[in-house]
């Protein structure tokens, strides 16, 4: 894997102080007290409703930050959040994918979407096991493994700086699994920051560097603790 | 802008061709309005005959609503919308890709109405390019304020209903140039359709623009 522009980015990949993100009325984030490095693996935990996939796309620009400061990828989402988006991969509970479309299809249009060149496209459906006779399936008659597959090869296709991931190992064999695991390494290693929301800790603490715990929408400087120090954390 | 825009109706276009959709349930709905039309005013023929421009542009305008909802349903599920704003694409790209895919579904859907039109109210068919320029005209300007209005009502859950109640009355312009460019064509006086063709140029001209700058805004806000 290349080296993304990730790793050259001065200063942390993410800078919360104080961020506030409203659903509505509700603060599903209510004080988001967070700094992450360059090339970090980090977990998210805490319980259902906690605000991980409110904090997942509030970094990913989607969701408007009402309050604090926020600053991902360089850019400052209260001003504007557009800009940090192409430059995010979000891997979520929906695919993102066009059901009628076959997974070339599909991976080919998000991928020069993002600019990314045929290369590319042929690399990631090859790395996710999809460049045989699944490439030219329509996505609607895949499984829910294959369709979780198909997303991670558009976004891995994109090359994004910051990669956000819910609940990755959802739907995936042991297989798939441990593919998701080397993928985020590999994305780590050629410069890539990851931010991973799960509910498999075992799995995701052997992955993480730093485990972040929210609660009611917030985060504390003292729930980010190094995974090490987190019971069943190999690091 | 055009790289995006092509990107969009590339993809919209082979969704079309995979699913069929307009092939299988737009144009049999428009072919039973103009069969329902024909049955309602059979009885006489001159009415018919006269009465060709309008129906053949409401039966147009009816198809268009479906082709347009159906436009913005393949970006409502499955997160799609919010891929597409991840995507870095330009939001005027996205607007002018569905604008551009629309039209080319609705030419050919108005190329098939043509024909039943022909076949049914056994119209003759006179003043060609008058009829080709209207129609592409029009059809710009359903596209595009039917794509601005389209993205308005997108994040709705009332979206089905909502659509026709903003848009119809906004295309009543659209439907009254079409309509006497066509009577205009038909009757043989093509002179007395052309400042029609140009009121609705202005249309289209007009709703291009402000889905070029209004149209990410709204996609941010359904």
């Amino acid at each position: 894997m290349e080296q993304t522009s990730a790793a050259l980015t001065s200063g942390p990949v993410v800078h919360l102080r104080g961020a506030v993100a409203l659903l509505g009325r509700f603060p599903a984030l209510a004080g988001v007290d967070l700094d992450i490095d360059a090339r970090r693996i980090v977990l998210l935990r805490g319980a259902n409703g906690a605000g991980k996939t409110t904090l997942l796309r509030t970094l990913a620009g989607l969701v408007p930050v009402a309050g604090g400061d926020a600053v991902v990828l360089g850019v400052d989402l209260v001003a504007d959040p557009r800009p940090v988006r192409h430059r995010v991969g979000m891997l979520g509970h929906a695919t993102g994918l066009y059901d009628e479309l076959t997974v070339g299809d599909n991976v080919r249009f998000w991928a020069r979407a993002a600019g990314a060149n045929p290369t590319d496209v042929e690399q990631a459906l090859s790395r996710l096991g999809l460049d045989g006779r699944l490439r030219s399936v329509a996505v609607g008659r895949l499984s829910a493994g294959q369709r979780r597959r198909t997303s991670l090869a558009c976004l891995i296709a994109r090359r994004p700086e910051l990669w956000l991931l819910d609940e990755p190992h959802a739907g995936l064999d042991q297989e798939g699994r441990d593919l998701v695991d080397a993928l985020v390494r590999e994305a780590v290693s050629a410069g890539a920051t990851v931010v991973l929301s799960s509910h498999e800790l075992d799995r995701s603490l052997q992955l993480a560097d730093t485990v972040v715990t929210i609660a009611g929408g917030i985060v504390r400087p003292d729930s980010i603790l190094p995974a090490d120090q987190i019971d069943g954390g190999a690091r | 802008m055009i790289h995006d825009a092509l990107l969009i109706a590339g993809k919209d276009l082979r969704l079309e061709l995979r699913s069929r959709v307009a092939l299988n349930q737009v144009l049999p709905f428009a072919l039973l309005v103009l069969v329902l039309f024909a049955f309602a005013l059979d009885p006489d023929k001159s009415v018919l005959t006269e009465a060709t421009p309008g129906l053949y542009w409401i039966a147009v305008l009816f198809s268009a609503l479906l082709a347009l909802q159906r436009s913005f349903a393949i970006e409502s599920t499955d997160g799609n919308r919010d891929a597409l704003r991840l995507s870095g694409l330009d939001p005027a790209g996205i607007f002018l890709g569905k604008v551009l895919a629309v039209s080319v579904q609705l030419v050919v859907l108005e190329a098939l109405l043509g024909v039943g039109v022909v076949v049914l109210y056994t119209s003759r068919i006179d003043g060609w390019v008058l009829l080709a320029v209207t129609s592409v005209i029009a059809t710009a300007s359903i596209a595009a304020a039917g794509t601005l209005y389209g993205v308005v009502a997108a994040g709705l859950r009332v979206r089905e209903t909502l659509l026709p109640l903003l848009l119809l009355p906004v295309l009543a312009p659209v439907l009254i140039g079409s309509t006497r460019a066509f009577e205009a064509a038909l009757n043989g006086s093509p002179s007395e359709g052309w400042p029609w063709v140009g009121l609705m140029s202005i249309f289209a001209s007009l709703y291009v623009v402000a889905g070029i700058f209004g149209f990410g805004p709204l996609l941010e806000e359904s």
